[in-house]
């Protein structure tokens, strides 16, 4: 098993036919994702990788049976895109465009209240899992199926992490990026419920960042919640107050928003803490021989 | 982005919120006249991108034009040090000159979009003119929040519920609630991720005004904003940063270290500063490439490394995904061809198509140290850095 995709995902494209949506559908249906719609409005009727598009995310759903969306739509219509697959009922939605206004998402997450849709992002780099299904923008090569979940809110730390444990050997059930905006679509918590009620999921890698209090949430969780092991690395112990780095979600506001407090918060809850990035694989290995 | 604060209480006053008079002077002679103008007592307030203004001079009141002129003459052209701001200070370039306030009561109000609720939060408190981390640590009862709904916008009912929390009474509580409803529509019209009015003030006179004001804009939606763009002062921001964007390098922020750094990826980037610091050493820079397909950006970073006489070693870092390794290494060996580099470059590179950028780095010739992961490459630069003395 696995979470939120897998061999029986039927992916679909939202922006199929744009540079980036493009290249990636490409590279997710070389790694064996069965991605079966493309919606470009307007471009209904052709096909594109030999994927056929549509002009709607309702109209793709009806004829091809897609139950999962992957944007790419530019970040002044993504609201409006992701707006529409959850109108459309889609179950899942990973949406990848970093840049989104933040008001927009506002109106996306009032949305999504009391609807079926799960989404996650935006700016993340997607979710895989490895030998199954790649629905992001990830190396898919880098990957190892197995039993360790990974979440994090980064896109090239999270390659980093899952390159370090796939050469120790240890591969993953499915690995979630789950962006570096201010109001992901799915939070740590979120994440962390699927995992710990997966059965091939043994032990789970948090890859945690200043900003917000998302990593408190997940600690109180895991204190609470969780019986399986998490690894937790919070990046940006060296941030400085009130600048923003790199991602719209990380800054440090406030005392609870640094990484030491977040780091602090996960330690009590009983999450293993790796001291440093390169040491992610090790500690989780370390985790898995004790269980 | 922040703005200044006349730019912000010249858009409150737009929303109809009442602000003390006054006007923004940028020599002494403005401030002279500015002052006759209003008559009276003013306060001379410099206009700095940093809270903390009062304790560190940066807040006078005088009672005459002449001292208005005088007072602005002590503060145009100088750097105020807050505790907000580093040691450096920030420039101060102009003035707000404002009629002075007879003050009986400070409040507190702001908006800003709530992680955990996804909504746009109001916060109002009795307890104004202290920063609202101070209130929610020592006096939290006194912090009150309302989340808004965006399908229905801010409600009456709520401003009632919020002024009562403040303490006002009588004619206050329709005055408050009308502020807040225009404060709110003001914050959803111009993508603000901050709209604070602090202190909020009650005169001798039973009106609320907003004493001070704090703005900031969602830089996401600054695509949308013209006019608000328009209104950034890059003299506030650090020049490595200015000069970073113009090089097309959006993310770079100044770090106080020695070790240069260029990385693909925010948290990648932040991950490698705090590695580099976990190895000993302390970074002059986080900077982010971000994805690219183009080797510009890779040179363009070379130069401000070069351009910056406090680096002693760099790091280049690399996980390659959306951005392709044989692009950056061809970067690093135009970077190479382009200009003297005068210290030592450590390089570690993986990901996408690294057999054929380290075959370019190895045809190339040029003399680099290769770092064989992640820990190695943090470790040798600390130790290159070591070795330059400066």
């Amino acid at each position: 098993m696995s979470i939120l995709v897998d061999e029986n995902t039927r992916l679909l494209v939202q922006g199929i036919t744009g540079n980036e949506g493009s290249f990636h559908a490409q590279r997710c249906i070389e790694y064996g994702t069965k991605v079966v719609a493309g919606v470009t409005p307007g471009k209904g009727g052709s096909q594109h990788w030999s994927v056929p598009v549509f002009d709607t995310v309702e109209k793709a759903m009806a004829e091809t049976g897609a139950n999962a969306s992957l944007m790419f739509v530019p970040p002044a219509f993504a609201a409006d895109g992701i707006l529409e697959a959850i109108d459309a009922g889609m179950p899942l939605v990973v949406c990848i465009t970093e840049g989104i206004p933040v008001l927009d998402m506002v109106k996306v997450h009032r949305y999504l209240r009391g609807r079926s849709t799960r989404l996650i992002g935006p700016n993340c780099p997607g979710v895989i899992s490895p030998g199954k299904c790649k629905a992001g923008i990830m190396v898919g090569e880098i990957h190892l199926p197995g039993n360790v979940g990974v979440v994090s809110r980064s896109g090239t730390l999270t390659y980093e992490v899952v390159s370090q444990l796939t050469s120790l050997g240890i591969g993953q059930s499915t690995c979630v990026g789950i962006g570096g905006d201010a109001l992901p679509g799915s939070t740590f918590v979120d994440i962390l419920e699927l995992f710990e009620a997966d059965r091939d999921t043994k032990a789970v890698v948090l890859i945690g960042e200043i900003g917000g209090t998302m990593e408190q949430a997940a600690a109180e969780f895991i204190n609470h919640k969780m019986t399986k092991p998490v690894v937790a690395f919070v990046a940006g112990s060296t941030a400085p107050l009130g600048k923003r780095m790199g991602h719209a979600g990380a800054i440090i506001t406030g005392s609870a928003t640094k990484a030491s407090e977040k780091i602090k918060a996960l330690s009590q809850a009983g999450a293993i803490i790796a001291r440093h990035p390169a040491e992610v694989g090790f500690t989780t290995k370390k985790a898995l021989e004790n269980l | 982005m922040k703005v200044h604060e006349y730019q912000a209480k010249a858009l409150l006053a737009q929303y109809g919120i009442s602000v003390p008079r006054g006007k923004v002077a940028s020599t002494p002679a403005e401030a002279r006249e500015i002052a006759a103008e209003i008559g009276g007592k003013v306060v001379i307030k410099a206009q700095v991108y940093a809270g903390g203004r009062g304790k560190a001079g940066g807040i006078k009141t005088v009672s005459s034009p002449a001292e208005a002129e005088t007072a602005t003459g002590q503060l145009i052209g100088t750097r105020l040090v807050t505790h907000q701001t580093g040691q450096e200070g920030v420039p101060v370039g102009k003035v707000l000159v404002e009629e002075a306030s007879d003050v009986t009561r400070q409040l507190y109000l702001s908006i800003l979009v709530d992680g955990t609720s996804r909504l746009p939060l109001m916060m109002a408190s009795e307890a104004g003119g202290m920063e609202i981390e101070e209130v929610a640590q020592s006096t939290p009862e006194k912090i009150f929040r309302r989340d808004i709904d965006p399908a229905i916008g801010f409600q009456p009912f709520q401003g009632r519920k919020l002024a009562y929390g403040m303490n006002l009474d009588g004619g206050q509580i329709s005055e408050a609630t009308r502020m807040m409803t225009n404060l709110y529509k003001l914050f959803i019209d111009k993508d603000c991720s901050l709209a604070e009015i602090n202190p909020l003030v009650v005169t001798s006179e039973g009106k609320l005004l907003a004493l001070d004001a704090k703005l900031s804009f969602d830089d996401n939606a600054l695509y949308r904003q013209k006019d608000i763009q328009e209104l950034q002062d890059k003299d506030q921001e650090e020049p490595l940063e200015v000069e970073a964007r113009g090089w097309g390098i959006d993310n770079y922020v100044k770090m106080d270290g020695d070790i240069g750094c260029m990385v693909n990826g925010a948290g990648l980037a932040m991950a490698v500063n705090d590695l580099i610091q976990y190895c000993g050493g302390r970074t002059a820079n986080f900077l982010d490439i971000g994805t690219l397909n183009n080797t510009a950006r890779v040179v363009n970073s070379f130069k401000m490394f070069v351009a910056d006489s406090r680096i002693k070693a760099i790091l280049v870092n690399i996980f390659g995904g959306m951005a392709r390794v044989d692009v950056i290494a061809q970067g690093i060996v135009e970077a190479y061809q382009q200009m003297n580099i005068p210290f030592p470059v450590v390089i570690r590179l993986a990901g996408t198509n690294l057999e054929e950028g380290q075959r370019i780095l190895a045809a190339s010739g040029i003399s680099f140290i290769q770092a064989k992961d992640f820990y190695d490459g943090a470790h040798r630069v600390v130790e290159a850095a070591e070795g330059v003395t400066k």
